[in-house]
């Protein structure tokens, strides 16, 4: 489904990403692991088209993404609050994300009712504006939002921070539910190990930009990711 | 302490980001702070020639201090709607071993070095050098000097202990025109002699110095009360935590009729209505409308129909003008998401190409009754409102592409000028000065009606070519989209 090759960022010379070769094949959910200033978020921008690379490129169903836009119909995303739309109630944005996706607002209430676990009361029918809620609440919406019209490709950069507990384990079983039952491609990075071992089929390391990692989730993935970022401190 | 306070405050108006970046706006701001400067000075010097003609035969410090009610209310009411008290910048104060009583003093004494309190000595200085010279005594002089210094303070935090009281009710400016309006009306209607009050009060001052005493008594009570008001308050659940409004929805269905555009446009009306910033655009409008009422009366002005043309553009243009400059950075924070969504540009700049067009014809409806003043004055603004739909519809939106700067939608609106940037400045050429150009040249060489044609054949062009200018105007738009995306994401 995404296929990433020599691709390659530099900010003022200083390379912050530098991925060789990367495939994402379709339905598989996909985790981002790597301390601050690995590259999580440029190589979803990247991907997201909202930065330049500076070498190579990232094709999404084979489409490239810096030169053409026909991959935003199927591909959807939420990377941090610049997202939200604050001046917005939580409902007139789903209906507005909605109406860019070609969705009704039928359509529109039929998604977000199958999220009222989620939200937890907190973020339907309150009268507030997106800028008005706290930050989990606010990144629950933005999630959400994400899932409207039955995009084929989800990127969710750090989902799990600011969610409460309760609220962390829903969301685990929605993004396994939309890898396993729906064949969605689910793109998700975290600094939280254990997240994203219980969710993700395979597992990516990035660290200073590079691919240092590449794992098919098991039951030992835990420890081994343990034991690499313990070992990041003093390395062996 | 307190010097701890002031370096910190040093460093921060040093470090802001802003600093350096925009000196144009720097420049701008500084040359609205000169003509103040100046206008007060030639207040102060021309002050006492002028009472000396108005009021023949009467003493002008005498006439000076009965008109000091009206300054009193006018500064007050200048402060309410420009001076805030800064307190936000406290929070991070809030957790650190500071006694909260010396962060209040810090927050109170900051205020009493505004630029609102330096202002009145430029008028206030001259006068009493003048007065000098007239040989009045010295020693009234320097009372009335520092009397007047101590009123100004007095303005100072009385404006902040108002302030404190609008901001728990719902009207916001309601205390202050009830305060005012009631102190104006109990004069005016001299059920109270406020003004003469205060006249007499000064002229007791200033021939006894004593009576300074309670000038200070009165500033330190309200330096006081304000402490005790503020102490209070300086808690995060209190005014350090944004107010949260209940909302209530609109569906604004008939914006449905746009087609394609629809779920743009009603953002945009939301982003209108919902944000202080935007929505002043929208009040400039009534004063956009006004803004021929300064001109049109005159026969000056109402001879020279090179003005209508100016004039026209400007009273149909003010939406286009004000909410096209910030175009499309109005939505700068949450760009990134618009640019990966799957959104046609076209049909994003069509909605805001839409909303000008409509105010535009709005604005030309609402100038009709002008025709008062002359029908020749309604022909000259229906050729500037076609030429604004047009060719400066266009224009403003090809300049919002060369757009770099973010603006924050909760930011206050007055004398703001965060977003703005040497694009603004300049696109004020082709947008008033052009027309003008064409319009001035064609009616002064060939006749009225050859400018008249010129603006509306423009204007006509324009709506032709509606297709390939949107198209062109798109283009430029995406050509930029990753410099836009840098520049919104960086706060300035």
């Amino acid at each position: 489904m995404i296929t990433t090759s020599n691709l390659s960022k530099k900010y003022s010379g200083k390379e912050v990403l530098n991925v060789s070769a990367l495939d994402i094949p379709k339905g598989q959910s996909f985790g981002l692991v790597g301390n601050n200033g690995a590259g999580k978020t440029t190589y979803f921008s990247l991907l997201l088209d909202l930065i330049k690379p500076t070498t190579g490129h990232i094709k999404n169903n084979g489409i490239l993404v810096s030169q053409s836009e026909d991959w935003k119909p199927f591909t959807s995303a939420f990377i941090d609050e610049s997202f939200l739309i604050g001046y917005l109630t939580p409902e007139e944005y789903f209906y507005f994300i909605g109406d860019l996706r070609g969705q009704n607002k039928q359509d529109v209430d039929n998604l977000i009712a199958q999220f009222e676990d989620f939200f937890h009361g907190e973020i339907l029918g309150q009268k507030k504006y997106l800028r008005d809620l706290s930050k989990g609440n606010q990144k629950k919406a933005g999630i959400v939002a994400a899932l409207i019209g039955n995009p084929e490709v989800i990127i969710l950069d750090e989902p799990f921070a600011n969610l409460d507990p309760t609220t962390q384990i829903r969301l685990k079983e929605i993004i396994k539910d939309l890898a396993q039952q729906k064949g969605v491609t689910v793109l998700v990075s975290s600094h939280d190990l254990m997240h994203v071992t219980d969710v993700c089929q395979r597992i990516v390391v990035l660290d200073k930009g590079q691919v240092i990692k590449d794992i098919v989730t098991s039951e030992a993935t835990l420890k081994e990711l343990e034991a690499h970022f313990a070992g990041t401190v003093n390395p062996v | 302490m307190i010097s701890k306070f002031i370096s910190l405050e040093w460093k921060s108006f040093i470090r802001s980001a802003s600093f350096g970046k925009s000196l144009a706006i720097k420049i701008v701001m500084g040359f609205f702070a000169l003509y103040f400067i100046l206008a007060f000075l030639a207040l102060g010097f021309g002050l006492y020639p002028i009472l000396e003609k108005t009021f023949p035969g009467q003493d002008p410090f005498v006439v000076v201090n009965g008109l000091i009610f009206f300054w009193f209310l006018g500064d007050l009411l200048f402060r309410f709607f420009l001076q805030k008290l800064p307190v936000m910048s406290v929070k991070p104060l809030l957790t650190i071993p500071i006694k909260r009583s010396s962060v209040v003093h810090f927050v109170l004494g900051k205020s009493a070095v505004s630029f609102f309190n330096f202002l009145p000595l430029f008028a206030i200085i001259p006068f009493s050098i003048i007065l000098l010279t007239k040989d009045y005594e010295t020693t009234k002089v320097i009372t009335w000097v520092v009397a007047m210094i101590l009123l100004t303070l007095i303005n100072n935090f009385l404006n902040f202990i108002i302030e404190s009281f609008s901001a728990e009710t719902e009207l916001s400016f309601l205390p202050i025109i009830l305060f005012a309006g009631a102190l104006f009306g109990l004069n005016y209607f001299n059920i109270v002699d406020v003004s003469g009050a205060l006249s007499s009060a000064m002229l007791a001052i200033t021939s006894n110095p004593i009576l300074l005493l309670v000038l200070v008594a009165v500033l330190v009570g309200m330096y006081l009360f304000n402490h005790k008001i503020l102490i209070k308050k300086l808690y995060l659940d209190h005014s350090l935590k944004t107010k949260i409004k209940e909302v209530t929805t609109s569906d604004l269905g008939w914006t449905k009729r746009f087609g394609d555009s629809a779920p743009f446009m009603q953002l945009d009306l939301k982003l209108i209505w919902r944000n202080k910033r935007p929505r002043s655009a929208v009040f400039i409008l009534v004063i956009g409308l006004l803004y021929g009422l300064f001109f049109y009366p005159q026969p000056m002005y109402r001879d020279m129909p090179i003005m209508y043309g100016f004039i026209g553009v400007f009273v149909t243009g003010i939406f286009l003008i004000n909410f096209g400059q910030f175009i499309p950075a109005w939505d700068s924070g949450y760009y990134k998401m618009l640019m990966s969504q799957n959104i046609k540009y076209e049909q994003y700049l069509k909605s805001k190409y839409t909303l000008m067009v409509l105010s535009v014809i709005i604005m030309f409806v609402l100038s009709i009754p002008y025709v008062y003043f002359g029908w020749k004055i309604l022909v000259a603004h229906f050729a500037a409102a076609v030429y604004n739909i047009g060719v400066n519809s266009y224009v403003i939106m090809l300049g919002g592409s060369f757009n770099r700067k973010k603006i924050d939608l909760n930011q206050r609106a007055a004398f703001n000028y965060q977003g703005t940037g040497a694009v603004q400045w300049l696109i004020g050429i082709p947008l008033l000065l052009l027309p003008l150009a064409i319009f001035g040249l064609l009616t002064y060489f060939v006749d009225f009606y050859a400018g008249i044609s010129a603006l509306i054949l423009l204007g006509i062009t324009g709506v032709i070519f509606h297709q390939k200018i949107m198209r062109f105007i798109t283009k430029k738009y995406l050509d930029s989209k990753y410099e836009m995306i840098k520049a919104f994401n960086q706060d300035n």
